[in-house]
């Protein structure tokens, strides 16, 4: 979707303001919404994607206003609220309004441990070969889903070349919508800065996306 | 983003959003979605385990050690799984070497994806609008925000990581690290 959260090139956020011996959290709430949104995944039976999308997709003024972890909490509120696990109305209540519907799962102690030391790879084996090859020249197609999707705005319609093969992923857009895995081929694709914002950008800039083959396009055909 | 951060003032004042955490958490509870024990191990690794010492091992050790060196750069997921630095944000990482002639930067435009396992949790100045919107348009910008000026004909290699995989920024070694002063099994402390 094009959101707020697709925040590249945009202008008027003002300087960054790096903080010293920065915490991992700077509240205690922000560490329980980080446990619960991780655990609750188990219950829900939501996958990374899923959680992305139910962070971004809220109108943008809601979205620049809160902090990271309100976006954090509002996020998961939506995934249970979808799932009919918890409503608003019990959050409110601060106690359950009816009895729990069947969770997919309990993150316990040992699957915590394991989350957290192994995590969860995203690599698949590939069905078909890789469309594309390092040093071609490859164009963003000009899309908009308003689906999650992790093409960002500032490289769509734009020429870049393929830099590596990441191999087969999750696709992430596919995946944020429940129709399964649909692994794709995935590549680094670098883009000249010139090619990106213009001819005043600055000439020793590269930068790179990865993006997932069905977001691709050769440079010739197009866009 | 808003950087306004909650600060806990020890009294029995809550902010609405703390009130509001701790009402989903009870319901999670009551409901038995959750398992109190699982929040913890959660909460306490990237609270007092997993941070940017990790990263600063691997850094460390392939300013000394040119064959470490090698293989983390050719092979990194393997070396950094060999020590002990592998998980969840871990999964896919990629290592991209600063020379005397580029200087790479790591974003996350759409998110605030980071690797986990060498660096903890992202900051909030890597997660906030600033950072995000600027590092792919006016990185010298944002270079010198740091307090970092480079020379105009540095090149600037920028990884937008808009997919699973994490990239760690191997910095150019600037004199002062010295073999004795560094750990000699990364990785165990």
């Amino acid at each position: 979707m094009n959101g707020a959260h697709d925040m590249g090139g945009v202008h008027g956020f003002g300087r960054v303001v790096p903080e010293a011996d920065e915490p991992s959290f700077h509240a205690k709430w922000e560490s329980r919404v980080f446990g619960l949104a991780l655990a609750a995944g188990r219950a829900g039976q939501w996958n990374i994607d899923m959680g992305r999308f139910a962070r971004e997709n809220r109108p943008p003024a809601d979205y620049l206003a809160k902090s990271y972890f309100e976006i954090w909490l509002a996020g998961l509120e939506t995934l249970l609220a979808e799932r009919g696990l918890v409503s608003a109305d019990e959050i409110e209540a601060s106690r359950p309004l009816g009895e729990p519907k069947k969770a997919g799962g309990i993150l316990d102690r040992a699957a915590a441990e394991a989350l957290v030391s192994r995590g969860r790879v995203a690599e698949r084996p590939a069905s078909v070969p890789a469309r594309f090859r390092a040093g071609d020249r490859v164009r963003a197609k000009n899309i908009h889903p308003t689906t999650h999707t992790r093409l960002p705005r500032y490289v769509r319609g734009r020429v870049g070349i393929v830099e590596r093969l990441c191999g087969c992923h999750v696709f992430a857009d596919a995946n944020a919508l429940g129709q399964g895995e649909n692994p794709q081929w995935l590549y680094t694709v670098r883009f000249d800065a010139r090619d990106l914002w213009g001819a005043e950008a600055d000439p020793k800039l590269k930068v790179s996306v990865d993006a997932w083959e069905p977001y691709l396009e050769p440079a010739d055909e197009g866009p | 983003m808003s950087h306004e951060h909650e600060h806990d003032h020890g009294g029995s004042h809550l902010s609405e959003v703390e009130l509001r955490v701790r009402a989903l958490e009870s319901v999670l509870l009551q409901k038995g979605y959750i398992d109190p024990a699982a929040i913890d191990v959660l909460i306490e690794a990237y609270e007092t385990k997993i941070g940017p010492r990790n990263g600063a091992k691997v850094v460390a050790k392939a300013w000394v050690d040119q064959a470490f060196r090698r293989k983390l750069l050719s092979e990194p997921a393997q070396t950094l799984a060999s020590l002990g630095f592998a998980g969840l944000q871990g999964e896919h990482t990629t290592i991209v070497e600063n020379t005397p002639k580029l200087h790479n930067m790591v974003v996350c435009t759409l998110c605030s994806c980071y690797p986990w396992p060498l660096l903890g949790l992202p900051p909030v100045w890597y997660k906030s609008g600033p950072y995000r919107s600027r590092a792919v348009i006016d990185p010298r910008g944002v270079l010198r925000d740091f307090g970092v000026e480079l020379p105009d004909d540095t090149e600037i290699r920028v990884w937008d990581s808009t997919a699973e995989v994490r990239y760690l920024d191997l910095p150019a070694r600037r004199g002062g690290a010295r073999r004795s002063s560094l750990p000699s099994s990364p990785g165990t402390a």
